[in-house]
């Protein structure tokens, strides 16, 4: 077997009849990360709702080995891709310990469960503090960290991450990145991280994927001068 | 005072059927919008199917528990098979399936089991409970079980992880499927839970307003009645709204307009509420922030 946790060979995605992802190549080493970077439009989101199964798509994925291309999203979630979707993907109306408990929804180890949600507070102390709160009155970091925070009470093979810096100040990335990185490099959670910030995802991943409209437009280990470059070039603009 | 106390009474326990009934409009509303108007003839259907049982000699619980689970069954495979392939379909298309399904449950009632009007049985019989006759013995009983339906469901969705699971599915069915809930199928336990809870509406109302395929159209009107009320997207306002409906259409029926007239009092109220506050009395208030 190879190093791999996750591997996509071929992957089109589809919105309806339209076709917005088109033969994508990469993967993600099993303890990895792996960084999406592109410009606005690019097709990073549409490549995690593919993986996903949210969308219409072909190709050879596999997760651990196995295809996971012709199943359901339930049944990827089941088997340990956890999906941290844009907008974060919150239940409002749910309290935090409701939102975490979901995420536990389909384990049975209930000691296993009472673990990881101690280790969750650990890393977010505040979300214990308000865990009687409804979670749509949360602030948006907050928001971040119970969507990271619901994704590891899931016990992810892979933790997908859609722009986990969107719209937050710049400290408040600063922790969630800092935390991002201790659960990749002490815990071993493999990710697949989305980012437009491509400094902060570059020095989280050790590969990088650039998508130019739908397609992979360079992809490699993400410490190499060429990676930054070819990075800076055709999507940071300099 | 007695007389009033009696109408009171008799409008708590119409109003009891009225408020789970009205439970099981919200519980379907809420995951999908909309409001399922063959629930009336679903209920008058599972109860026909108990009276059934009953005429066949089973004793009345068995008959009793039997039903819930046929209809649970009933109001599962009903998704499964005729509401779902409309789920993107726009909500017109939903309304005439649901009027299309009612009609065909009066019709099947009617062509099983006659248009006569029939007794239907009451566990709760003989002397009243309470010294002062105010309340019959199945007004008492169908009261009690009205309120335990209420606080099963309540317990249910508090503190089960299906039914945490339901209400996530409801709000948020993409996220849901994130986690690996299987959306379509809490959609269909709640057409089943919805069915139960209707069946026993049915079997509580059928002792009072008899047994015949239309028994429940008006019980519908004032649990919908009741439901805008107290809030369409609260379980327990509408609960509360139905009781609340059951009590003034008793009262305004003995005292002020006659029953001839009391169905009209059901539309004026949801007229009127919705004049007044679209969201109902309990409805609720969003608190989220954008
Ligand atoms: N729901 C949709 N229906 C149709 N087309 C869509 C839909 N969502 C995205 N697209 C299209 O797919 C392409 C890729 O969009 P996508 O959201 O994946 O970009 P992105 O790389 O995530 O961009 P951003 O950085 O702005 O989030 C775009 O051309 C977009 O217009
Ligand atoms: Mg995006």
């Amino acid at each position: 077997m190879s190093g791999a946790i996750l591997e996509v060979r071929g992957l089109n995605a589809f919105y309806g009849p339209i076709q917005a992802l088109f033969g994508l190549d990469f993967a993600v080493e099993e303890g990895g990360a792996t960084a999406l970077l592109g410009a606005n439009g690019a097709g990073k989101t549409t490549t995690l709702r593919a993986l996903s199964g949210l969308i219409r798509r072909q190709g050879d994925i596999r997760l651990g080995g196995k295809p996971i291309a012709g199943l359901s999203t339930e049944a990827i979630a089941r088997l340990g891709v956890a999906h941290v979707p844009d907008g974060r993907g919150t239940f409002t109306e749910l309290t935090v310990e409701e939102n975490l408990r979901l995420g536990a929804y389909v384990r049975s180890d209930r000691r296993g469960v009472r673990r990881d949600f101690e280790r969750v507070f650990g890393y977010f102390p505040r979300l214990a503090e308000r865990r009687r709160q409804q979670a749509g009155t949360l602030s948006g970091g907050e928001q971040q960290m119970l969507a990271i925070s619901r994704a590891l009470l899931m016990r992810p093979a892979l933790l997908m991450l859609d722009e986990p810096s969107f719209g937050l100040a710049p400290m408040v990335v600063a922790e969630i990145f800092r935390i991002l990185a201790a659960i990749n490099r002490d815990e071993g959670v493999s990710m697949l991280i989305v980012e437009q910030n491509a400094s902060l995802a570059l020095d989280l991943a050790d590969r990088a994927v650039l998508i130019e409209t739908g397609r992979a437009a360079m992809s490699g280990p993400s410490q190499t001068r060429g990676a930054d470059d070819a990075v800076r070039r055709s999507y940071l603009g300099y | 005072m007695n007389a009033f106390l009696h109408q009171l009474a008799s409008g708590a326990a119409l109003g009891g059927v009225y408020a789970i009934m009205a439970l099981a409009l919200v519980m379907i509303y809420q995951a999908t919008q909309l409001v399922n108007f063959a629930q009336g003839e679903m209920a008058m259907f599972s109860t026909y199917f108990a009276w059934k049982l009953t005429d066949l000699g089973w004793p009345y619980w068995r008959a009793f528990a039997v039903t819930v689970v046929v209809s649970f069954l009933g109001g599962v495979l009903i998704e499964r098979v005729v509401v779902r392939p409309f789920a993107k379909a726009p909500v017109l298309a939903s309304v005439i399936v649901f009027i299309g399904l009612s009609l065909i449950f009066n019709a099947l009632a009617g062509w099983l089991y006659g248009y006569s009007v029939t007794d239907f049985p009451t566990p709760f019989d003989g002397p009243p409970w309470f010294g002062q006759r105010a309340m019959s013995a199945h007004e008492s009983g169908s009261i009690l079980v009205s309120l335990a339906v209420l606080m099963l469901v309540y317990a249910f969705f508090r503190f089960t992880p299906l039914g945490l699971a339901m209400r996530a599915a409801a709000q948020n069915p993409t996220s849901s499927r994130l986690v690996g809930i299987r959306v379509g199928w809490m959609l269909a336990i709640g057409w089943g839970l919805a069915a139960a809870i209707g069946a026993i509406a049915g079997m509580m109302a059928a002792p009072i307003v008899y047994l015949d395929p239309n028994m429940m159209a008006g019980v519908l009107l004032y649990a919908f009645a009741g439901a805008v009320l107290g809030g369409i997207d609260n379980p327990f306002g509408a609960a509360f709204g139905g009781f609340a409906v059951g009590v003034t259409e008793n009262l305004m029926g003995a005292y002020v307009v006659g029953s001839e007239v009391k169905l009209s009092v059901a539309l004026a109220i949801i007229v009127g509420v919705l004049v007044w506050r679209p969201s109902g009395l309990f409805g609720r208030r969003l608190v989220a922030r954008v």
